[in-house]
């Protein structure tokens, strides 16, 4: 009943029922019907597993990388340190303020996802999808303990035996190691790798190490081994959004119906008969290889994630009969739309293959292929433009930011204070942030109201107008700063006045404009 | 039962729930079954907490919950971190010297930190919450002291108050009522006289009469130049700071019929580490000596 080899040239018959089919539409409510995707070979499966082997690769050995930032950071490349609110990238230090580096990387994000989107289709969704990846490995893991797809199917309605509980126990299991995994990758991120690993298995490592590991186990487990393609279908909001960045000229995954059909599973036998026979043998290997559980000779649905494994299959099944290959392959709506009216006669007719073939069986010249130039169209190019404007724009920041910064409090409460000599003093208090990892002596300076003393409280140094300061690698130094201002002197006019900071060695420097209060009667 | 009244409806092929008002029938659309799932869960989750939590009121109090939990002892464990967290500071504080505390720039900042909270909580209500005071409250950020501005003099007279009758250590001072025993002209004229030092009087005649005037009645006590005396608490005159109120009338006042502010002794309300720590704190707030 599930397994029907039919003849159709040398091709095997599969029987797999879409889980959406153009003729059953899915009710909203439904019980889930369990997909059971057959392995797929060929080059989009290749670079599948390549991508996963990059992607996987880099979110799991990242947190390992050694990065030398001598004794007073971390020397780990990429650490999000929480406790110390800085965030380590290779060479690149970001204290909180800068955050606007990660706003600006979510930014370029957001339009490299419309670049990609509106060049090749939903690239993200089939390929790059942490979803879409960790459902591949734990298909690895179910196709090496239950076997290829019948077997699984059968294993599936088969009743609960010795061997049925043995492997799904070991299946499920290794997908919790795997979970397990992924989770303990995530909290590296934000500690030191090798400490936090030795104190997570003596079990002395924070709760909230464990909770993470605990959550994103939960999600990785459930999501990759027991949702699969429902996270897609239900509760991503991916597919609609990039659906709204497609257009005509995006590359979607399309099943050529203007060469396949009408499809027959006997071929031969119609076409000996005279019936107008496509290149579909309708061995729905296409369907059974779809990680989401539907029929691409149905048209463009929401739930495809453009991973072309049917391509794949398809493929497959074309080399095996000697016909050309493509008939599910990446073609723009544009170029599909053509050859349809080429096939269709504009739609006067049904399907007739002999329009888009010649004599020989080649595909006639007016049959539209896919064309690379069409990717470097206005509107990629318009996302692209965008895209390293902002790249551009963040490494200029990177480059020219500060590494000395001044922030000044103006005291409040109390607005100034009247000494007994009759000058009025106002309170500061001035954050000077050392963002390298090396003590600095820089010197702060009052510039304006000539007249105005400076006294730094807590320090012997006195009144004056210029103080050198020790300032400790990677910190901020608080410093109370008193300014005073003669009696005599209050009623002039201009009360402005800056504080500067400067590194005398490395010439940085900041400036900070600053008020002066002083008693309205003064005034 | 429920078989016996089983009706499908024809167009859609769902089965009814039996509902009919005037022919028309309801759809049996049952929730998604993760949905009920979920919500039976939280049912047994809920029973679970109330027994594990305090959760059923009764006459007096609600039931405890087999965890023993309750907010306020979270919070009174809490404290008690907090305390402990802070003995090494606290206990050092209560050992040493107010000028060693001084000394130690992270014990000083540590008791800084400390003052200022402890004199949100007792001094703010005279002296503000800046510490600048108001008429008759003085202002802790200038550098006027009535008593003086080094931090033992700050510590001895928050721990002993002033003119406070239960501590025997006080500091005492007061300035006799001279609408007594001087004129009423008399006294205007010293008051033009004391507003001269710093400030224009009303008359240049009457400050000549007041200068003799104040070194016969005033200058024992706050100095031949006005210039007060820290062993008395004799204010300073000679300078822009006035407690009392500024101008002519308001020193005419306080001659007539002085009044004599009084500040509680802290020592024992509040122990000697808090009142060093708030001696630091006042003496870091900008005028200290």
């Amino acid at each position: 009943m599930l397994h029907q080899p039919a003849q159709a040239g040398s091709v095997e018959r599969l029987e797999a029922e879409p889980v959406n089919a153009a003729r059953h539409r899915r009710p909203l409510y439904e019980k889930r019907r369990k997909i059971f995707p057959k392995r797929a070979e060929g080059r989009f499966r290749r670079f599948k597993w390549l991508v996963m082997l990059v992607t996987l690769g880099i979110y799991y050995l990242t947190p390992w990388i050694r990065w030398d930032r001598g004794a007073h950071a971390p020397d780990q490349a990429v650490l999000i340190d929480l406790a110390a609110r800085r965030f380590y990238f290779f060479f690149i230090e970001i204290w909180p303020q800068e955050f606007f580096f990660v706003a600006g990387l979510l930014v370029m994000a957001g339009f490299g996802l419309f670049l990609v989107t509106s060049a090749v289709g939903r690239a993200w969704c089939g390929y790059a999808c942490p979803q879409t990846v960790w459902i591949d490995l734990y298909l690895v893991i179910e196709r090496f303990i239950e076997g290829g797809r019948n077997a699984r199917i059968r294993l599936d309605a088969g009743p609960w035996t010795l061997d049925k509980l043995r492997k799904r126990v070991a299946k499920h299991a290794i997908w919790l190691v795997i979970g397990v995994a992924t989770g303990g990758a995530w909290i590296f991120y934000f500690a030191d790798a090798p400490t936090l690993l030795k104190s997570f298995v003596a079990l002395q490592a924070p709760p909230a190490a464990y909770m993470t590991v605990a959550i994103l186990t939960a999600t990785t487990y459930v999501f990759g081994g027991l949702m699969r393609e429902q996270v897609c279908t239900y509760v991503c909001p991916w597919p609609r959004i990039q659906a709204a960045m497609l257009d005509e000229s995006s590359l979607v995954v399309t099943y050529n119906d203007w060469r396949g059909e009408t499809r027959s599973r006997h071929a031969k036998k119609a076409a000996a008969a005279g019936e107008v026979v496509g290149d579909c043998v309708d061995c729905n290997a296409c369907g059974a290889v779809c990680p989401m559980g539907i029929d691409i000779r149905d048209g463009q649905q929401l739930e495809c994630i453009t991973c072309a494994l049917c391509i794949d299959a398809c493929d497959g099944v074309m080399d095996k009969l000697g016909r050309e290959r493509g008939l599910i392959s990446y073609a723009t709506l544009s170029d599909y739309a053509a050859n349809m009216a080429l096939a269709t006669d504009g739609g006067a007719t049904a399907i007739e293959p002999r329009r888009v073939r010649g004599a020989n069986g080649a595909f006639v010249d007016g049959i539209r292929h896919f064309d690379w130039r069409i990717i470097f169209r206005p509107r990629v190019l318009v996302y692209f433009g965008v895209w390293v404007l902002v790249g551009l724009g963040l490494l200029y920041a990177l480059v020219s930011r500060d590494r000395l910064e001044l922030n000044v409090l103006h005291d409040r409460n109390p607005q100034y204070v009247v000494e007994s000599d009759g000058s009025v003093r106002n309170g500061y208090m001035i954050k000077l942030l050392n963002m390298i990892p090396e003590q600095r002596r820089i010197t702060l300076t009052l510039e304006g109201m000539p007249s105005a003393q400076m006294r730094i409280a807590g320090q012997a140094q006195g009144d004056g107008r210029s103080f050198p300061v020790a300032v400790d690698p990677d910190k901020v130094t608080s410093l109370k700063v008193f300014v005073t201002v003669p009696k005599a002197k209050l009623l002039e006019a201009e009360q402005g006045f800056s504080f500067r900071v400067e590194d005398p060695s490395s010439h940085e420097r900041d400036v900070y404009r600053a008020n002066f209060n002083q008693p309205a009667a003064a005034r | 039962m429920a078989d016996r009244h089983k009706h499908v409806d024809e167009v859609s092929g769902v089965e009814t729930t039996g509902h009919e008002w005037d022919g028309i029938r309801e759809l049996n659309s049952p929730m998604p079954r993760w949905w009920v799932y979920t919500f039976y869960a939280t049912i047994v989750w809920a029973i679970g907490y109330a027994i594990a939590y305090p959760s059923w009121p009764m006459s007096t109090e609600a039931t405890k919950g087999v965890l023993g939990y309750s907010s306020r002892a979270e919070v009174t464990a809490e404290l008690t971190d907090a305390k402990a967290a802070q003995a090494g500071n606290v206990d050092r504080i209560a050992s040493d010297t107010i000028e060693e505390i001084m000394a130690d720039p992270q014990l000083r900042q540590f008791a800084m930190s400390a003052g200022a909270s402890a004199f949100k909580v007792n001094c703010a209500q005279c002296h503000g919450s800046g510490a600048t005071g108001g008429k008759g409250f003085p202002n802790l950020n200038d550098d006027d002291w009535l008593w003086g501005g080094k931090p033992e003099q700050i510590y001895q007279t928050i721990a002993h108050g002033i003119r406070h009758a239960g501590d025997g250590e006080t500091r005492v001072s007061e300035m006799p009522a001279f609408g007594d025993m001087l004129a009423p002209e008399e006294i205007r004229a010293t008051a033009a006289y004391v507003a001269s030092l710093t400030g224009t009087p009303s008359s240049s005649a009457l400050v000549e009469s007041g200068k003799q005037l104040f070194a016969d009645n005033c200058a024992s006590c706050h100095g031949a130049d006005a210039e007060g005396s820290r062993e008395m608490g004799a204010p300073n005159l000679a300078d822009a700071i006035w407690l009392k109120g500024e101008g002519e009338q308001a020193i005419v006042d306080q001659m007539r019929s002085p009044k004599h502010g009084v500040m509680p002794a802290w020592l024992q309300r509040i122990g000697d580490p808090v009142v060093k720590e708030l001696a630091v704190f006042v003496h870091s707030l900008g005028g200290g000596e």
